[in-house]
């Protein structure tokens, strides 16, 4: 079988109707890791017990001629910030590079629930930090469509393993762009749902008030199944909303004629690679095609987005890491003086320097004297960046950006300086402060044949407007 | 520079780190060069804002519900193994780097 461009329902389509088992379309995704991963490095640990048995039970459901549940035989992947019982989960880290999860991530549980194989965890950025999976204490991930190059971050893994056909579909984590920057970055379809859409029961958390969960994917079609299967009310994690699951799949197909596209002009400005800006501007001309009416509106307190995102993020980071001290899991230092030398020491040698510089900035930010100048100040600015959408959402249905200013950048061109790499979010922040959901969708490529990235922003809970615009504009892309 | 290696210091201590020389020369460095770009929020008058710490207060409940009203569907009875039993007392102290099979162990706390 052909795992190429293979979508969830081909993937299922194909065990329903006998074409091949779900272990051996299973098997061949694992032979195709073995021969392609080496050189991308997209997975971190392969789950071949757990994605076996499992592929084996929805094959003997199909041998008895049950009914397959959406996701039956669909080979998935999940980053490795996502806990999954009995398979060892890193987050990137050396501090818990042997931590092996009592317990399911809440996402992936439903995901299996469904009937998708799990085939391993994803590489990442460390704890999730990063903007081009460099900050990964294991290996960095290369971009399948150029080596050279990063696949953007955090969930780096997560969108190359979708790109080189190493999984039908993955899951990422997003608390600043971790998944619509390297989707963008890669040429896949990237979806951060709204805050509390759903759970993060099991995500290993680095910034509660803007973590989410969501899917990478070859289709929007696929997200919006990806996204109907994990979303919905969790009672172990009191953030999920209590709110009906539309039928994203079957909102697909409905006209988007009519719908007013917000253009910002704060995200078409200074900075942004004139290519990308050509390919963005070329997908809203096609979007007007569509019977879209585009309104120019502003988000003025843009500019402040990434020095309010990095005081909110590091100060939640720095509260959040503090649960890796070395006594319930993860590493212990050796040959300590005492318990107080046992905390730094297993922290300074299992946390990398990244970490350890959110850790420092979100710390310095709480500490006595400077808690008012810094996380009060950032947390009123985020009450402006949430207006901001607030009224623009007044005038216009969705809104349309670049995803990131540039396409896929060299590795090690940015790991030298940390305010370079934080810039590269400029454009996705702003949705997780805010709560809004995004996705990203690929748009045209550069002159290198590096892809380009379109993000569209709705207002909260409102998946089935960005999803159905950017499924009318896939379906009429050349 | 706003950020002395004393400062660095001290946040390290707060942090439960300790860093070598050489991080700590570098934290320097980079704090600095993050800090210059978040001074920029000094520029915008909040004194009428109020602060925002999470979204999921203001979206995806029922409005026309008050404070603690708002959440009253993630509250729960207090009762033992209310959501889900516990973990077995094995399987929690599976990943420890130390116990003695009943408690987690740690190097001494007080020194006499």
């Amino acid at each position: 079988m052909d795992l190429n461009l293979l979508t969830i329902d081909a993937a299922r389509g194909a065990v329903q109707n006998g074409e091949i088992t779900a272990t051996a379309l299973a098997e061949s995704f694992y032979a195709k890791i073995d021969r392609d991963d080496p050189k991308i490095g997209s997975y971190l640990t392969l789950a071949k017990e757990r994605g076996l048995a499992k592929a084996a039970a929805v094959d003997a459901m199909a041998s008895r001629g049950e009914p397959l549940p959406p996701l039956a035989g669909v080979p998935v992947g999940i980053k490795d910030v996502l806990v999954t019982r009995g398979v060892r989960t890193t987050a990137g880290s050396k501090i818990l590079g042997d931590y092996i999860p009592p317990y399911d991530c809440t996402a992936v549980a439903r995901l299996e629930a469904a009937g998708a194989v799990v085939l391993g965890k994803m590489n990442c950025d460390e704890f999730a930090m990063g903007s081009s999976n460099e900050n990964s204490a294991w290996k960095p991930v290369h971009n399948p469509r150029d080596l050279s190059r990063v696949p953007g971050g955090s969930s780096g893994g997560s969108a190359a393993a979708v790109a080189a056909d190493l999984a039908v579909a993955t899951l990422g984590t997003d608390t600043g762009g971790s998944i619509r920057q390297p989707a963008s970055f890669c040429g896949v379809v990237g979806l951060k749902p709204t805050y509390g859409r759903v759970s993060r029961y099991g995500l290993i958390a680095f910034a509660s008030s803007l973590d989410h969960i969501g899917p990478l994917t070859k289709t929007v079609k696929d997200a919006a199944i990806v996204l109907r299967t994990i979303a919905g009310r969790d009672p172990m994690d009191a953030t999920s909303a209590d709110l009906p699951v539309p039928d994203y799949v079957a909102e697909l197909e409905k006209p988007v004629r009519g719908l007013k596209i917000g253009l910002a002009k704060e995200y078409l400005g200074e900075g942004l690679d004139p290519e990308v800006r050509k390919a963005v501007e070329y997908a809203v001309q096609s979007l007007t095609k569509l019977g879209c009416e585009v309104v120019d509106i502003s988000l003025p307190h843009t500019e402040y987005a990434i020095a309010t995102y990095y005081i909110v993020a590091t100060a939640e980071a720095s509260s959040n890491l503090a649960r890796f001290d070395g006594v319930r899991y993860g590493y212990r230092a050796e040959n300590v003086r005492n318990l107080s030398d046992m905390y730094r020491r297993s922290r300074d040698l299992g946390f990398g320097a990244e970490v350890k510089r959110r850790i420092m900035l979100g710390t310095y930010a709480l500490s006595a004297g400077y808690y008012d100048a810094y996380y009060l100040k950032a947390q009123k600015v985020r009450t402006l960046l949430t207006r901001d959408f607030e009224e623009a959402f007044k005038k216009v249905g969705v809104i349309v950006t670049p995803t990131s200013p540039t396409a896929a950048f060299k590795l090690g061109d940015k790991t030298d300086d940390p305010l370079a790499m934080y810039l590269a979010d400029i454009y996705t922040v702003t949705a997780n402060l805010a709560g809004i959901p995004g996705i990203s969708i690929p748009c045209g490529e550069t002159r290198e044949k590096l892809p380009i990235g379109m993000q569209i922003f709705g207002k909260h809970f409102a998946e089935t407007t960005i999803l159905r615009l950017a499924h009318a504009y896939e379906q009429s892309a050349p | 520079m706003k950020v002395t290696e004393k400062d660095v210091a001290y946040v390290a201590d707060l942090s439960n780190l300790e860093l070598s020389a050489r991080e700590r020369e570098r934290m320097v460095q980079d704090l600095n060069s993050i800090l210059g770009h978040i001074d920029a929020l000094e520029k915008l008058d909040t004194s009428a804002v109020q602060p925002m710490a999470q979204v999921s207060d203001r979206y995806g409940v029922d409005q026309s519900k008050q404070g603690n009203e708002r959440f009253a569907y993630a509250s729960r009875e207090d009762v033992l193994e209310g959501l889900r039993k516990s973990l077995p007392h094995q399987e929690a102290l599976a990943n420890a780097p130390d116990s003695d099979s009943t408690f987690f162990r740690v190097p001494k706390v007080i020194e006499r």
